[in-house]
């Protein structure tokens, strides 16, 4: 499968739509002419097409990306202001428009349908930072904890130092001196020996008409001044007023509003309804047969919910009619067996001799891991308004993919990308379920119907039952330990790989490795979910080390260290977590302490896990968290996104699993999908580790490793080895509660 | 006919509605009155995105039928702040503390943690856990939610705002 994962095959969806947002290259004659008019007001100068300068110097930076909740409309802007030089206090933010002038879609082809990584030699230059940048934000996905590490580092501060470079010569001219005799603070430029100084703005026009560097030199990490603080974030005022237009906010004149009821069996046929079955209902207007769903149009989401519910809905009958979880595992099981026997498994990593090594091994320990599917549950239920006139549709609703949300629906609703626009709200959660463009084309499609604006609004049971899914996967390993206790080959097969490429990887230094995996398909739909594939295999690779360290008679934290003297970076995490979480302290009896390591996305993170058996249950009192993101642009929202990932990841390690039964989701709500709640949220102490290390994302990486820390706990206390999640199948009190 | 009209008051001001008295509150609030501050976040209660106050006490407005919210004072985050341009003390608070992430949640939250500080002005640990454990959190912000709730206890206590309290319901 190599390098082309299902996160790029998004990316090719939306080329073939023809729609994607680049950066464009800043020189003169570059497209900045044609944003123009769609990014500035009167009296503001586009200065390259990521900030603009207003008359009184104020500085509006525009971010191609949206914001749920990571904080990335605070810490771009904070890179590229700082590039500049500018004055935080007058600086603000704008979201890119979702349009394709931003395209630039020959470097995009090159690049991404080309599947070649960025020349090392272009990724520090104008150009070449739009090339990589292309990768994430060119179609303006907001995922991959790559807002940061990609547009933070290719675009925003290349744009800024660019910006600063031409402001710097703008005002040599204007004064006539040299450059190397100004100095810039504030957004305020200073000759000193003539004593002069002047705002940005002063030099906008001359700036405008030069041409932009195409290497601005970048601060090195000492000559931050705003990148490495924690300002206030600029959407947090809005969302404690009441006032954050979120999607499901939307309001456009004239609107109604819909529900739907979709085949709760992926992929069955609805059978139609007539309009019969509403009639003579006040305030409620159309019934919308689509080809696997219903939709009740109503003056009140109310009136369509309560209208649904009324009307006879069935479906056709489907071959997945009797699908249940048991079936899809046997299945897995069978394929992965069938793999072997055939010696066809697809190869993620191979080196040295594994299978030589475990035939002459003094020990060979396997195990069996499993994981459920999950759904994402983001707060805000799945949304999307929209208007259908004649050839144009205009949406509204929160997307992580505005341009693959106008790409699907034009293709639906066999339009050109161009006459449909999307207006991107803030996004009540988004995990990854906000990237897929379900909601969006069924919101185009009912709109059709009819000649007025219609909000879709899911109800919670069909967020549950409607959702692409964090697969459900075994694992399976066999390793090689000599007498020692050093792991000397390592055996893992599983089911599917998609991305992060590296998650199945360990940073272990063991010799011989064989890392294979097989397709299995099910009718069940998959879809990024927050860490995508390092949510589970955290969970299996470090359960099954945390294995081989007590079959080694060893204790879990210094076996794995004696497994990472190669791995300086992985070392210093895990010493540091373990000396914060006072690891060698001894605890109580019902308590146990178990430890974590994992990189996903850049980032290397550890956690150490304290809980404890009550009577109730498993209660996990304690979390140390320490990773190393490289740099953290933004310490406090760093430490906001490693508390956010660990409650997400705590969330899925407890209680969660979406079952399959009848070939339908049997989960509905939050009281069967259960989630954390305050009084169940541990104590969480974050450490950032700035390294200087490439930097690495923050939204994902803490959730893989909590799942492990706290199941290896639970062996510590208990001697119970949890090997399928989620926690709340496994009685732990009545099998281990030392009482009294 | 849709329904009967009703009048209800939502943040000291008069609103009249024709409607299915059987509606819940949340979409008459959301969708007759345009206050769309407070969120839909599940419909069976489990959430809390949809807490308003009814007479002060906290309510899931997506079980709350409309007309038993007739003759009531409705309270909804759009209400709570002293004025226009100023914020609630447990406003302010949330700020200081950058709670919200996403956000969506953050309504239940404040206008949740707003009726636990008017009944409890110093709560301890266990009863936040208590008043809060019904407003569900997916960017898991719960301990900032925790520290908002503390910071805007001291800062009340120092204003001298709750001084006047009724203590009657603490232990």
């Amino acid at each position: 499968m190599g390098k082309w994962t299902r996160r790029a095959f998004i990316t090719t969806g939306v080329l073939t739509g023809g729609a994607l947002v680049i950066g464009v290259a800043i020189r003169p004659g570059n497209r900045a002419g044609k944003v123009k008019d769609m990014i500035a007001s009167e009296g503001e100068t586009v200065l390259n097409i990521w900030l603009k300068i207003a008359a009184d110097n104020t500085i509006t930076v525009i971010v191609p990306h949206a914001e749920m909740g990571q904080g990335v409309h605070t810490t771009l802007p904070m890179m590229l202001a700082d590039e500049m030089d500018a004055d935080w206090k007058t600086v603000q933010m704008m979201e890119a428009p979702g349009h394709k002038q931003y395209a630039n879609y020959a470097l995009v082809r090159g690049f991404i349908m080309g599947r070649k990584d960025i020349p090392a030699i272009l990724t520090g230059t104008v150009d070449g930072l739009f090339l990589a940048a292309t990768r994430q934000m060119s179609i303006q996905i907001t995922g991959g904890s790559g807002s940061v590490r990609f547009t933070g580092m290719y675009a925003m501060r290349v744009a800024g130092a660019a910006a600063r470079a031409v402001l710097l010569e703008g005002a040599a001219k204007e004064w006539n001196v040299q450059v190397n005799e100004l100095t810039v603070k504030d957004s305020y430029i200073s000759h000193k020996a003539s004593d002069r100084s002047a705002p940005f703005a002063e030099f906008v026009p001359r700036a405008a008409d030069l041409s932009q560097p195409s290497k601005p030199r970048l601060k090195t990490t000492d000559e931050f001044k705003i990148m490495g603080t924690s300002p206030p974030r600029f959407d947090i005022p809005e969302k404690v007023n009441g006032k954050a237009d979120f999607g499901i906010d939307v309001v456009v004149p004239g609107m109604k509003y819909a529900a739907i009821k979709a085949s709760p069996v992926f992929g069955a046929r609805l059978k139609p309804v007539g309009d019969a079955a509403i009639k003579g209902i006040a305030g409620v207007h159309k019934i919308v047969n689509l080809e696997n769903a219903v939709a009740v149009i109503a003056d009140g989401y109310w009136l369509a919910k309560t209208a649904l519910e009324k009307i006879p809905v069935a479906f056709e009958e489907s071959v997945h009619d009797a699908v249940g979880q048991d079936n899809i595992y046997e299945q897995y099981l069978k394929d992965m067996d069938a793999a072997i026997a055939d010696g066809n498994e697809l190869e993620d990593l191979q080196k040295g001799d594994v299978d030589g090594t475990l035939a002459d091994a003094a020990n060979v320990v396997e195990a069996q891991y499993r994981v459920p599917y999950l759904a994402h549950a983001t707060m805000e239920p799945m949304n999307c308004t929209a208007l259908v006139e004649k050839d144009r549709c205009t949406l509204w609703g929160g997307s992580q993919n505005p341009l693959g949300f106008v790409s699907s629906v034009a293709e639906a609703l066999d339009l050109d990308t161009e006459n449909v626009m999307f207006h991107n709200r803030y996004l009540g959660g988004g995990f990854g379920r906000r990237a897929m463009e379900d909601v969006a084309v069924q919101a185009a499609l009912i709109a059709r119907e009819v000649a007025y604006p219609v909000k879709l609004i899911w109800s919670r049971e069909e967020d549950i039952r409607q959702d692409h899914y964090r697969e459900a996967n075994v694992s399976r390993f066999k390793a090689a330990m000599n007498d020692q206790g050093r792991v000397t080959a390592w055996n893992n097969q599983f089911v599917f790989k998609h991305d992060p490429e590296e998650a199945p990887h360990i940073p272990y230094g063991i010799d011989h490795q064989f890392i294979h995996y097989t397709e299995s398909d099910t009718h069940v739909p998959w879809g990024y979910w927050r860490s995508v594939d390092s949510s589970m295999h955290a969970f299996f690779t470090e359960s099954f080390m945390d294995e081989l360290a007590y079959k080694a008679n060893k204790d879990p934290y210094r076996f794995r260290r004696e497994h990472l003297v190669r791995a300086p970076r992985f070392l210093k995490v895990l010493d540091l977590a373990a000396e914060k979480a006072q690891w060698d302290l001894s605890l109580p009896d019902n308590w146990g302490r178990g430890i974590s390591i994992h990189q996903s996305f850049g980032t290397v993170v550890a956690q150490v896990a304290e809980i404890e058996i009550t009577e109730e249950g498993l209660k996990v009192h304690r979390v140390v968290c320490v990773a190393d993101p490289g740099f953290a642009f933004h310490p406090d929202g760093f430490k906001a996104q490693m508390e956010s990932g660990i409650v997400f990841g705590l969330t899925a390690a407890l209680y969660g699993e979406i079952t399959i039964e009848n070939g339908s989701v049997k989960q509905s709500n939050f009281h069967d999908y259960k989630m954390v709640r305050i009084n169940e949220s541990p104590n969480i102490k974050s450490y950032v580790i700035q390294s200087d290390n490439w930097p690495g994302g923050a939204g994902e990486p803490s959730t893989p490793g909590i799942a492990p820390a706290v199941t290896n706990a639970v062996f510590d206390a208990t001697g119970i080895r949890i090997r399928e999640l989620p926690v709340k199948n496994h009685d732990l009190v009545a099998k281990s509660l030392k009482l009294g | 006919k849709v329904g009967i009209l009703m009048k209800i008051l939502v943040n000291r001001k008069e609103y009249e509605v024709e409607i299915d008295p059987a509606t819940p509150l949340l979409w008459v609030i959301r969708e007759q009155c345009g206050l769309t501050g407070t969120k839909f976040g599940c419909g069976i209660g489990q959430c809390g995105a949809c807490t308003v106050q009814l007479d002060g006490d906290p309510v899931r407005s997506c079980l709350t039928p409309v007309q038993q919210a007739v003759d009531k004072e409705i309270t909804t985050i759009e209400g709570i702040a002293p004025g226009e341009t100023e914020l609630h003390i447990v406003q302010q608070a949330w700020i200081e503390e950058q709670v919200p992430q996403c956000g969506y949640c953050q309504s239940g939250q404040i206008m949740a943690a707003h009726a636990l500080l008017t009944s409890n002005p110093a709560p301890t640990d266990k009863d936040i856990d208590l008043a809060m454990r019904g407003n569900i959190c997916r960017c898991g912000t719960y301990s900032r939610v925790r520290k908002g709730i503390k910071r805007a206890a001291g800062a009340m206590s120092t204003a001298g705002i709750t001084k006047d309290l009724d203590h009657g319901e603490m232990d």
